[in-house]
């Protein structure tokens, strides 16, 4: 059975039409990833499945329930994490305390929160940087911040909006190893945000999704999305 | 390595709590070394502002939900008072649970209405319904005694000495200072900070930050109703222009403002500053204590951005490398 169904979702901001009839699936234990062109619904996807934006129509089942109508505290409980694509860093707590926060969603233990935070800093490669203030810290690690707080909540699935942008190619190669090791060490599902065909990405992800003026254009593993002829047109033109 | 961490860590708790016993002691003893009426009286006023100071930081400076209308809930308290003294003929003193029992539900109205705001909408909101439970207060006269507010009779406690008044608001006081470290070092404290940070990224970790911001202006505004109720029994006379101006909201403000926004020891250091230096310009300057009264609010702000607290951190820093410069 499926852990995330999205079904005919539909969203519009104004007369554009952001998301139109998208429809995919996110298996347990599966890394998915959802690429297209500045613009094309990425993000709109994200804050719709979370709960920030309300879909015009259409269904979100997570494990069986609809998550339409939620507000996203809500969503976030019941085991779907996410990141922004401009980051947003608790911004005068430092890097522990930004984690302990994200803690604290499945306790009210200070002892416990602090336990699962511990694991979390080790886990994503921060204890050098645990008291840092999260302000000062550079885009990378912000990257890396933004999902490990998600991470210290528990979650069954991770939405990572646009993870890669604005990265080196050192950091960008650490997140990569992050995302695999969510799948291969935690059991976690993802799904990623990338605006770029990285073939990088493209070889962790389990199946990717091509998104172009908010229509899925081609689904399937990475090799027979590259090859799609629709996909190189949104990316390069005709 | 690890061990010097916890070596240090532990001699600074035992410094703090050798500082925090002497603190303790000496406030325990003031009303001996203090003891003439006036300095006693001060004492009383400034212990009553960290009380409301540190009930205000709670919801303004670790929600960041800066509230201007917290004059309305210290209303409310001192009213509990003067009508339970003056329609039942029961102690006044009661005020000090009913005060709080009364507020919670005006706080929760306000809470729903004003937290769909944020921002500076959300501060003029507050300032709104300050202004409203004023005219209320004013307009319900067989309630309230209107313009003419309400006399307290004596109670048994009025007699010649402060003393025992003292005691009593160290006692609010203390429990209200308590109870912000309390929170500020739980789970509660934590989703403050957070909600006050950014919104969105509390409510992406699963933060419900309009249940939490409730919560916040409920403790916030029923302990501010406490030192209301305090109020009304130690001046034993409450009308609108005493305990319900807007003016009074503004100098909860300043004091955590002043003393460091956030911090625990922000508003009681906040509270000593102000009141202090208010009392003694009065006494000295007459006249001109208004001005030198702004004129040190506007260098603090000025020059500790981050309140005393702050200036008095970078202070501790400065001196700590300057001592380490010193060879041994």
């Amino acid at each position: 059975m499926s852990l995330l169904e999205v079904k005919d979702l539909t969203k519009s901001f104004g007369g554009l039409v952001a998301v139109d009839a998208l429809s995919f699936s996110v298996v347990a234990g599966e890394t998915v990833s959802i690429i297209g062109p500045n613009g094309a619904g990425k993000t709109t996807v994200f804050n719709l499945i979370t709960g920030f934006h309300r879909p015009a129509t259409g269904e979100i089942v997570f494990e069986g329930t609809n998550l339409v109508g939620s507000k996203p505290h809500t969503i976030a409980l019941a085991g779907v994490g996410r990141t922004f694509q401009v980051v947003k860093p608790l911004r005068g707590l430092s890097v522990f305390e930004n984690i302990l926060v994200g803690a604290f969603a499945r306790t009210g233990d200070r002892e416990e929160a602090r336990w699962v935070a511990e694991d979390v800093i080790k886990f994503t490669g921060m204890t050098g940087l645990r008291d840092a203030v999260a302000d000062g810290l550079p885009i990378g690690t912000r990257k890396r911040l933004e999902l490990a707080r998600s991470l210290a909540t528990g979650p069954k699935l991770i939405l990572l909006d646009e993870v890669m942008s604005g990265l080196n190619p050192t950091e960008s190669r650490e997140a990569i190893e992050l995302i695999k090791r969510l799948r291969d060490e935690r059991g976690i599902s993802a799904v990623a945000g990338v605006e770029h065909v990285m073939q990088v990405v493209m070889s962790i992800s389990d199946r990717v999704i091509v998104l172009n003026h908010g229509r899925k254009i081609a689904e399937g593993t990475p090799a027979e999305v590259t090859d799609n002829p629709e996909v190189i047109e949104a990316y390069l033109g005709k | 390595m690890f061990g010097s961490h916890l070596g240090v860590l532990y001699s600074a708790m035992k410094r703090a709590s050798l500082y925090l016993s002497v603190l303790a002691l000496f406030l325990i003893a003031a009303p001996f070394i203090f003891t003439t009426r006036y300095t006693q009286h001060v004492l009383i006023v400034v212990l009553l502002y960290v009380a409301l100071g540190s009930a205000w930081n709670i919801l303004g400076g670790f929600a960041g939900q800066l509230s201007l209308g917290h004059a309305a809930f210290f209303g409310i308290g001192a009213y509990t008072a003067a009508i339970i003294a003056s329609k039942t003929g029961l102690s006044p003193w009661w005020a000090l649970i009913a005060g709080p029992a009364a507020v919670l539900p005006v706080a929760l109205i306000v809470g729903w209405i004003c937290f769909r705001l944020r921002g500076p909408y959300f501060t003029l909101a507050t300032i709104a319904v300050g202004e409203v439970v004023r005219l209320i207060a004013l307009n319900w006269t067989n309630l309230t005694g209107g313009a003419v507010g309400v006399v307290i009779r004596p109670s048994v406690l009025s007699g010649t000495s402060k003393v025992p008044y003292y005691y009593i608001v160290l006692l609010i006081a203390a429990a209200t200072v308590s109870l912000c470290y309390l929170i500020i070092r739980g789970k509660l404290g934590y989703y403050l900070m957070a909600i006050r940070e950014d919104e969105e990224t509390a409510e992406s970790i699963g933060i419900d930050t309009t249940g939490y911001k409730l919560r916040a202006l409920a403790v916030s505004a029923s302990l501010t109703a406490v030192a209301g109720a305090f109020y009304a029994n130690y001046f034993l006379f409450v009308d609108t222009t005493t305990v319900l101006p807007l003016a009074l909201s503004v100098e909860i403000v300043l004091i955590a403002i002043v003393g460091g926004l956030g911090k625990v020891p922000g508003p009681v250091l906040g509270a000593v500053l102000l009141k202090l230096s208010s009392e003694i310009f009065r006494n000295e300057f007459a006249q001109a204590n208004l001005l030198i009264y702004g004129a040190l609010l506007v260098i603090v702000i000025l020059f500790m951005p981050d309140g005393l607290m702050g200036g008095l951190r970078r202070l501790f820093r400065i001196a700590a490398r300057k001592s380490q410069r010193v060879p041994a």
